[in-house]
């Protein structure tokens, strides 16, 4: 077999294990899913007819926020997911059996391959999820069949930054206690840009930090393409955002790996 | 480099590793034929993982070259690896799954087919004997099981090297019987065995060659019987009803060890029957009653304390 044939096989060999793992610790998988919908349904149901009349629009309600907010929603199930993926991890680092897999002949990060890929298949589903329980309760995107596909590239797209870089975050802290924090920053994110409130509203400090930190232009796309606002240079520098933040987040977890393990 | 025709399973010359200024491996020079048992004996501390962690390929070496079944460690790692087997002192199973699954994963990383894999998966279920909880999660399992399950996944892709770290470190008696059983089968089978241990009984029952690795350092290297006859140590130990009785025999006999408070004598001698006997004639020529007699041959546990310098009595297990 070549190289190539190893790296695929080894990595879905990899991949069966996170699944498997994934089955055997639903109630990981459950919270990870649960978080995102308690917040949709807080901010909706709590926030949303202030919040919606803030907006400024036409209807200014409830119903307005809620198509505000989904976008924001989906980016914190995406973090979410990213906090999960630190944690399995940091959790495997500390197992014997990794020693062991780095002892066998095989394509050496399909380690975290199997993790991203698992990673992966979790966060779309729970973006899957999150957006039915959207629909539910009255969310209705105006999005073409292609923009529901572009919708998926995007967050695809940032689900994969974000599960890289906590790979690496679950590589780099010594303790699973550490690893579910350090991701924590990241479910705040969407709070500090556009997903909640228009960043216009906030103080200029606040405001400068909001627009340029990489979740706004995603939520911006997603935004857009689901209920059809403008989207501007955001998807651009989404996608850049998405690109980036996976190359430098794959290389640091790679060098992490490839640290010797000392005790 | 010469290859000779009989070759080495392992190799070592002049290993070396420092974690930051802590010297662990001081310059070590190993070798073992293949088809034996190769014993690395040494208290805690001594470097004994973190030599097998060198040789199984999971962390590099400072300096020194390492060669395992003809392939160098440092520059073709895969190959080294494609041929070992290893068996750590943290049982490196996945708790999450079942015995059959680790198994069969060890299987599909070999990348046998998965026919022969699961095949193979059932065989080791069978001989180890995991069968019947063999669906259940390991988590489930005891420490016996998981140490042989660990040792299943080891075998998996059929390795001419078996790296055992400390395979029976927490072990019920007959957990170990088990084990050591299962290390003769393999060594019977062709397979070579490099072993660590802190129990030098099973370095005994096992090893074909012991090394002994102190503060970083090989303190000494031969077959058991080589080790023990390094030492002298063989002496017959006689007890006595009262003060009297051993006052007399120290006299008689001349050159002993006395210990007054357990009344007893240890007088030196090779252990064998003429010795006895003749040790016995002098007694009974002076008329001298002994309470009891027990003959004393070194064993390891001399070698181990008179060479490392300091007594291996903390045996527990390492975290």
């Amino acid at each position: 077999m070549s190289t190539l044939s190893y790296a695929v096989a080894d990595s879905a060999t990899m991949l069966r294990r996170q699944l498997r793992h994934m089955l055997r610790y639903a109630s990981v998988t459950v919270f990870l899913v649960g978080m995102p919908i308690v917040f949709l349904l807080l901010f909706v149901y709590v926030f949303g007819g202030t919040l919606g009349a803030g907006l400024g629009g036409p209807a200014g309600g409830r119903a307005e926020y809620l198509e505000y907010v989904v976008p924001g929603i989906l980016l914190i199930a995406v973090a979410a997911g990213g906090t999960g993926t630190a944690i399995s991890v940091a959790m495997d680092m500390t197992e014997g059996i990794v020693a062991r897999f780095r002892t066998m002949a095989i394509f050496r990060p399909s380690v975290l391959t199997g993790h991203v890929l698992g990673s992966m298949i979790q966060t779309m589903l729970s973006l899957a999820v999150v957006t039915g329980v959207a629909l539910l309760i009255g969310f209705r995107p105006t999005a073409s069949p292609v923009e529901w596909v572009a919708t998926v590239g995007v967050l695809a797209g940032i689900t994969l930054a974000v599960t890289w870089l906590c790979v690496a975050f679950g590589l780099v802290t010594k303790t699973v206690e550490a690893a579910s924090n350090l991701p924590t920053p990241l479910v705040f994110l969407p709070f500090l840009g556009s997903g909640f409130v228009p960043t216009e509203s906030m103080p200029v400090g606040l405001r400068w930090f909001a627009e340029y930190q990489p979740f706004t232009p995603v939520i911006n796309t997603v935004r857009g393409l689901l209920v059809g606002t403008a989207i501007g240079n955001s998807a651009v520098i989404a996608v850049a955002w998405c690109a980036g933040i996976t190359l430098v987040s794959y290389l640091w977890a790679r060098r992490l790996y490839n640290r010797d393990p000392i005790r | 480099m010469t290859t000779t025709r009989t070759q080495s399973a392992i190799r070592a010359t002049g290993l070396r590793k420092s974690f930051g200024d802590q010297v662990v491996l001081d310059g070590i020079d190993l070798e073992v034929p293949g088809a034996t048992v190769f014993a690395l004996l040494g208290p805690n501390g001594a470097g004994k993982t973190t030599t097998v962690h060198i040789l199984s390929t999971l962390i590099g070496a400072d300096g020194g070259e390492v060669q395992v079944a003809g392939h160098d460690l440092a520059g073709e790692p895969d190959a080294v690896r494609a041929v070992i087997g290893v068996t750590g002192q943290l049982t490196a199973v996945d708790n999450l799954l079942t015995g059959e699954e680790n198994l069969v994963l060890m299987a599909d990383l070999r990348h046998l087919d998965r026919r022969e894999g699961r095949r193979r998966a059932a065989e080791l279920l069978e001989r180890f004997d995991l069968a019947e909880v063999a669906r259940k999660p390991v988590a489930t399992y005891s420490g016996g099981m998981r140490r042989k399950l660990d040792l299943a996944m080891g075998l998996v892709g059929d390795p001419r090297i078996i790296f055992l770290d400390e395979p029976t470190t927490g072990l019920d008696p007959r957990s170990r019987r088990t084990m050591w059983q299962l290390i003769r089968d393999l060594v019977a089978s062709g397979v070579t065995i490099f072993l660590t241990t802190q129990y030098l009984e099973e370095a005994d029952e096992l090893a074909d060659r012991i090394a002994l690795l102190d503060h970083g350092r090989l303190v000494a290297e031969g077959t058991p019987d080589q080790l023990k006859r390094r030492i002298p140590g063989g002496h017959i130990r006689l007890g006595f009803a009262d003060p009297d009785g051993l006052e007399s025999a120290a006299r008689t006999l001349g050159e002993v060890v006395r210990d007054d408070e357990a009344l007893t004598l240890q007088v030196p001698s090779d252990g064998s029957v003429k010795s006895l006997r003749a040790l016995l004639d002098r007694l009974d020529n002076a008329s001298i009653e002994v309470g009891e007699l027990s003959i004393h041959t070194p064993d390891l546990d001399d070698v181990f304390l008179t060479l490392t310098g300091q007594p291996d009595k903390e045996k527990e297990p390492a975290r």
